[in-house]
């Protein structure tokens, strides 16, 4: 149920009054439903399963995640060094 | 040839000779004047040579078909049912001629004759049948082979489909070359001739239901001359083979158990185009299943692996050839993936058909 | 954006680091599920249950709607695929599911025209394209899956394209958790959120579960850094006493959920009680078309005859889906049942749970 990769939009276009979007992964594209994701722009990045985009991808949040695990990481290295916890 | 304007009469029963049209037609099979037409204008006009354009049912090769003093006979034989028959990269034709190529040269032989079989189905098209032909003629010349001896046969309409294609290889080996399925030993080291899954992935996109789109070719190839030059140049080779169905995993899952060998590959260096794991992501899919038309497998010992990369990253097909893994034990015949991440996983044959999946 | 590249996230620095910090912070032993395929699929394609410390055991739960999509839905499809005028689509994952005998490959085998497609919206294609044929698709798949069948069927309805229908076989998830967590063998301490069913609806009805249960859920991504993210902090719950809804896959998910998406999903779908293969009917745990979509549901269109099938007596399949067996407490398992010859679902889709333990882990059995 779940496989769902992220795509770079690159062309919107409609086709017989739904919205559908022209998806690059990586050197692959795919023509995706946008039904669900109305407002998406040229550039943005979707989840896309079974041909259909599942949500916009926000890049504060990845960046946020980002940030936290190398936070752990830092910690650690710390911890490593014998350093006291903060 | 005279241009007649009959009634379309077709069918067996029929002596009239009949305007040529675009699309094979049941007459092309019964052996009388359509299909020495078909194959004089059509087959002969792209596979013709001094052998098969004799005209005879059969080849006499002058010198005979046996191997030279030294050498012994190797022969291979392959059916081609491709869907769909064109596919970015290649065709049911080339396919056909580097398969069985490739099968030869597996063994270490040098592939010297094909023969050919054809099915074709009433309808197919003539343009397209011309178009597989000239594929093959091309194949056949970059293989340095000949086809020495050709058949065709056309069932009705829906009982077959489009286009069969079944080759038979002939080739030499010399008499001191082991290289086998069942020769891999513990310490030799595995390497491939470059990256994996393009042939599937490109077959995949070209049936269309899919709805994918990309630049992957097929990487559909002779591979006769990289493998001749590899077993002269290193005669402690001791497997090749090329992961067709059944990709990567299937080969050395088979190629282990033939050895009775536990052999384990390093993830990271296992070579995949980005638009290949793509694709294979998009789907589904695992890259080390999917076929591979132009790549060849090579075991040999661990001293000589360095050297033997060298020397296939200075040929064609094998530029960006990689070590990708070890033979590590004797077993009863085991496949392992060490992962990127330093876990490891057993691998094993494909079971049935690799289908899409959304979970 | 490289930030949501997947390459990233399945980085083997990150994925290691994380397990340290997860062997540092587990003291006793915890049962976590996860009730997502393609999670179960990520964490035995990487072995990332080699990087846990042996107190954690990962139960896979009931997430492959392959593996719990009822055996009658199955034997209905192979009567709609037999008829002469349908071309019956489907996921690829549902072809070989056995039903009481036979599969929809071995049906396409006898002649039935069933046809593998990506999306739902290429059997609609299918249907324009063959106006003298039926079109039918299979609807299976949890909340992930459920917002392009909707958009199928509104697409269908707005070009009156009439010769397409659906084969309705969706489930939800909280239903499921709600079964297992009041089950009186219940192991499961905590479970691991689907990412992408949370994209879809949000987060917000796993509270009420977490409070309910005391039974921590993490909404969990797919790549090694997203799982080990996740399993790292319903750890520190389970660790701490706490048990609340926390978001490890914020990139692609919010509390509220994608509203569009839930909209058309409530447009066109109403809950209903459903079957799950090897557990039972879980109340309004499944998806029915709304009386204003009644048309383009294929049990309706097509006359069927009522199955009472039965599953083979040596598949377990119902307590490995529920976490209280595993596939090595099979009898059948790579005996009689392998992925090449599947006694029941779970070896067959490639995460069932068996298939998955067949594939990645029988140096253990």
């Amino acid at each position: 149920m779940c496989l769902g990769i992220p795509g770079k939009i690159i062309r919107l276009y409609d086709l017989d009054g739904t919205a559908m979007a022209n998806v690059d992964f990586g050197g692959v594209q795919q023509e995706v439903c946008v039904a669900a994701v109305p407002g998406v722009q040229l550039g943005q990045y979707v989840i896309v399963h079974a041909g259909f985009a599942l949500n916009m991808l926000s890049e504060e949040e990845a960046q946020e995640t980002m940030r936290l695990l190398k936070e752990i990481a830092e910690f650690n290295q710390a911890e490593e060094k014998g350093e006291s916890a903060i | 040839m005279t241009e007649h304007t009959y009634p379309n009469l077709q069918g067996p029963v029929c002596p009239l000779p009949l305007q040529p049209g675009p699309q094979i037609v049941i007459g092309h099979g019964s052996g009388g004047g359509m299909t020495h037409d078909l194959i004089v204008n059509v087959f002969q006009k792209y596979l013709g040579n001094a052998i098969l354009n004799a005209g005879n049912d059969s080849a006499r090769l002058n010198g005979g078909l046996a191997a030279p003093p030294g050498f012994q006979l190797v022969i291979s034989t392959d059916a081609h049912v491709v869907f769909p028959l064109f596919f970015p990269g290649g065709d049911i034709g080339r396919l056909s001629v580097c398969g069985t190529v490739n099968d030869v040269a597996m063994l270490g032989a040098e592939p010297r004759y094909l023969t050919a079989s054809f099915i074709l189905e009433e309808g197919f098209s003539i343009g397209e049948l011309e178009s597989v032909l000239a594929s093959m003629r091309e194949a056949c010349a970059e293989a340095g082979v000949s086809i020495i001896a050709a058949d065709t046969k056309v069932t009705e309409k829906g009982k077959s489909d489009k286009l069969f294609i079944s080759t038979t290889g002939i080739g030499w080996a010399p008499n001191d070359r082991a290289v086998s399925g069942n020769q891999a030993q513990p310490g030799d080291a595995v390497l491939i001739s470059g990256p994996l899954g393009n042939h599937g992935i490109a077959v995949l996109q070209a049936r269309g239901n899919l709805g994918f789109q990309s630049d992957v070719q097929s990487d559909t190839a002779p591979l006769n001359h990289l493998t001749q030059g590899l077993c002269a140049a290193f005669p402690d080779v001791h497997v090749l083979r090329d992961p067709t169905r059944g990709g990567l995993a299937t080969t050395l899952v088979e190629i282990a158990a033939q050895s009775g060998v536990t052999i384990q590959l390093d993830e990271k260096e296992i070579p995949i185009d980005t638009p290949v794991r793509s694709a294979c992501d998009l789907l589904g899919l695992d890259p080390l299943y999917l076929a591979n038309e132009g790549k060849v497998i090579v075991i040999l010992p661990e001293e000589t692996a360095e050297a033997a990369l060298q020397y296939m990253r200075g040929q064609k097909y094998g530029e960006v050839a990689r070590r990708i893994g070890t033979v590590v034990s004797r077993s009863s015949g085991q496949l392992l993936l060490r992962t990127a991440l330093g876990t490891t996983r057993i691998l094993d044959m494909l079971a049935g058909e690799m289908l899409p999946r959304i979970c | 954006m490289s930030l949501s590249s997947s390459e990233l996230f399945r980085s083997a620095e990150l994925t290691r680091l994380l397990a340290g910090e997860i062997r540092q912070a587990v003291t006793r032993p915890w049962n976590i599920m996860e009730i997502c395929g393609g999670q179960t699929h990520a964490i035995l394609q990487y072995g990332l249950d080699q990087l846990l410390p042996p107190e954690i055991t990962l139960i896979h739960g009931p997430g492959c709607p392959v593996c719990v999509t009822s055996l009658e839905a199955i034997e209905n499809a192979l009567q709609i695929a037999h008829l002469p005028e349908v071309i019956f689509t489907s996921f690829g994952d549902m072809l070989r599911v056995p039903g009481a005998k036979a599969n929809l490959f071995s049906a396409r085998a006898e002649g039935a025209d069933v046809r593998v497609v990506y999306s739902p919206l290429d059997a609609v294609k299918l249907a324009r394209e063959n106006p003298q044929k039926q079109v039918v698709f299979f609807a299976i798949g949890f909340e992930t899956t459920v917002p392009s069948i909707a958009a199928s069927v509104l697409h269908a309805e707005r070009n009156q394209i009439t010769n397409f229908s659906i084969l309705p076989a969706n489930v939800l998830v909280p239903p499921a958790m709600h079964a297992i967590l009041q089950s009186p063998d219940n192991r499961v301490n905590a479970f691991l959120a689907a990412g992408h069913v949370c994209a879809v609806m949000g987060y917000w009805e796993y509270e009420a579960i977490a409070a309910r249960y005391r039974a921590p859920i993490v909404v969990t991504g797919f790549e090694p850094v997203d799982l080990l993210r996740g399993i790292l902090m319903t750890v520190r719950q389970l660790e701490s006493g706490r048990f609340v809804v926390e978001n490890a896959y914020s990139r692609a998910v919010t509390r509220e959920g994608n509203l569009a998406a839930q909209e058309m999903i409530k447009q066109v779908f109403e809950p209903v009680d459903r079957q799950w293969r090897g557990i039972g009917i879980i109340p309004l745990s499944g998806l029915g078309l709304r009386p204003r979509y009644a048309d383009f549901n294929a049990l309706q269109r097509f006359p069927l005859t009522r199955q009472s099938p039965m599953e083979s007596p040596l598949c377990i399949a119902g307590q490995v889906l529920r976490g209280n067996a595993t596939p090595h407490d099979c009898p059948a398992f790579g005996r009689e049942c392998t992925p090449a010859s599947p006694l029941g679902a779970p070896m067959v889709s490639s995460e069932g749970a068996c298939s998955a333990y067949y594939r990645y882990q029988r140096v253990k059995a």
